[in-house]
């Protein structure tokens, strides 16, 4: 069974609509891609997923199933717990490193020092963080360079011990090298987690997703094993996507 | 050339506030301390208060502004912050556009009509419900907590605000309710806002003398309870220093150089408190 499956998908800004009847489904431990042009409604997309959508003033018809339980059923709270969101540009919380690690595990369940120094090793491992920060916890997280904030935005989300992992073009404002980093990161952490992956960098979704999903102007046009979609793709829109003719 | 002169021009005025305050602080201070000095701390630390008589304590005066600021900080800050969390969490845009101005429409009330409310309304009230003559600390600090509060709306309602969108995007990604991230990222980053508002309404406060006079009723001694009367050191000065002469008007400088020193340690703690993270 798919761990997430959305059908019939309607997504309404006010009279806009962001998303047009789309079905899709994402396994579990794999890496799903999702390319497209800006405004194909990539984002929307992962914000109907955690609900985040509600405070835009977004309107949805359709369902969205986790574990074949429509998500609009499941409490918001442990919904957004099992889902986590990375942004684009890394939202470091204000105050320490460890604070911003500990801030999430903290809103649900009352922890011991001890419980929390594990969560916190715990996560800058998996994220490949620990090496580079463990003797400067107690510092602020701005001070961190991009890369690093983004790796710690990761971290805190694995703090919460998510299923799901989604990320918004989490490598935007990234170098190549810590691009690299957060790469490797998530073909680690896939054992473990399922995610989706949205990106403006086609070659990126080449390079880490399993599968491929091309949405355009709020449609998805084609999904495919990423092998498939890039070497051979059904559609022109996508080859030309793909190859660079538009978009 | 242009630049120069609107360069000096602007310096000028910029130290003429400097120097406004510097004069204020030196005036109260030369007319104040050598009474005190005269008179001895012994003396000024009593609560025997007959200027014209050689007796200048002004102990009583001091507990009852403090007193009365501590109450009306009380008040104000609880309704102030509950009051500012509600509009800018919890609220639609027209309930914050509708509100907020109104509330700011409270700091234009001139104090008396304060002070008027005050004995029209609440010191019957306090009267006939809690007992005691109604004039009182309680009273004095419903009245002034009110008074403070569209300064502390209002400031920490923007500095609530100039909280990135963003930390409560990611907030509640993280499965935080929103009183989770009112209470855990909201109010902490904007602390330093808070904090400045509360200053203000504390100066306020403490400073305020009109609507103070006319409730707190201005009995001389140490209350026993917030249901007693009690003068401040603001309403001394204002109630006497219109026929004071000689020592009796050092003594009221004295007052306000209490009432100075008393508003600088104030906002150290403030700023101290705010400093610290």
């Amino acid at each position: 069974m798919a761990k997430i499956s959305i059908r019939n998908l309607n997504l309404f800004y006010k009279n806009f609509q962001a998303l047009k009847n789309i079905n899709l489904d994402v396994t579990e431990n794999e890496i799903l891609g999702i390319i497209g042009p800006a405004n194909s409604g990539k984002s929307s997309l992962l914000r109907a997923i955690n609900r985040l959508i509600e405070l835009d003033g977004a309107t949805i018809t359709g369902e969205i199933l986790l574990d074949g339980k429509n998500i609009m059923e499941l409490p918001i709270n442990d919904l957004r717990r099992r889902i986590g969101l990375i942004f684009a540009i890394p939202i470091v919380l204000p105050g320490s490193i460890y604070k911003n690690l500990t801030y999430g595990p903290k809103l649900h369940k009352k922890l011991s020092r001890r419980e929390l120094d594990d969560i916190v090793y715990r996560a800058l491992n998996a994220a490949n963080l620990w090496d580079e920060v463990k003797d400067r916890l107690k510092d602020s997280a701005a001070t961190l360079s991009g890369g690093q904030q983004q790796r710690l935005c990761i971290a805190r989300t694995l703090a919460m011990e998510p299923e799901v992992i989604m990320m918004d073009e989490p490598c935007s404002g990234l170098d190549p090298i810590s691009t690299a980093k957060i790469e490797a990161t998530m073909l680690e952490l896939k054992k473990r987690y399922t995610f989706i992956l949205v990106t403006n960098n086609t070659k990126q979704a080449a390079r880490v997703a399993d599968k491929t999903a091309f949405f355009l102007s709020g449609e998805l046009i084609e999904i495919d094993r990423t092998e498939k979609l890039f070497t051979s793709p059904r559609e022109k829109r996508t080859n030309d996507y793909i190859s660079g003719r538009f978009g | 050339m242009k630049d120069k002169i609107a360069e000096k021009f602007l310096m000028v005025v910029a130290f003429s506030a400097i120097l406004t305050l510097a004069l204020i602080s030196f005036f109260i201070f030369q007319q104040g301390l050598p009474l005190i000095f005269k008179a001895g701390l012994h003396n000024i630390f009593s609560t025997h208060w007959a200027p014209t008589r050689g007796h200048f304590g002004i102990l009583s005066m001091i507990v009852g502004s403090i007193m009365v600021t501590a109450g009306a900080l009380i008040i104000g800050v609880s309704f102030g912050l509950a009051c500012t969390i509600f509009l800018s969490e919890f609220s639609s845009g027209t309930i914050q556009k509708t509100l907020k101005p109104i509330i700011e429409l409270l700091a234009g009330i001139p104090s008396v009509v304060y002070g008027f409310m005050g004995i029209v309304i609440l010191v019957p009230f306090v009267r006939t419900h809690f007992g005691g003559p109604g004039f009182s600390v309680l009273t004095a600090s419903i009245i002034l907590g009110i008074m403070i509060l569209p300064t502390i709306v209002s400031i920490s309602y923007d500095s609530l605000r100039a909280v990135p969108k963003t930390y409560r995007e990611g907030s509640f990604a993280l499965g935080a309710t929103k009183w989770q991230t009112v209470v855990m990222l909201l109010i902490p980053a904007a602390r330093s806002g808070i904090i400045a508002g509360i200053i203000l309404g504390m100066g306020r406060a403490i400073g305020e003398t009109m609507a103070v006079i006319m409730i707190a009723g201005n009995a001389l001694k140490i209350p026993h309870s917030i249901l007693d009367s009690v003068r401040t050191l603001t309403s001394t000065i204002a109630l006497e220093l219109g026929y004071a002469t000689g020592d009796h008007r050092a003594a009221l400088f004295a007052c306000g150089s209490f009432l100075f020193i008393i508003i600088v340690i104030l906002n150290i703690i403030a700023i101290r408190f705010k400093g610290k993270e």
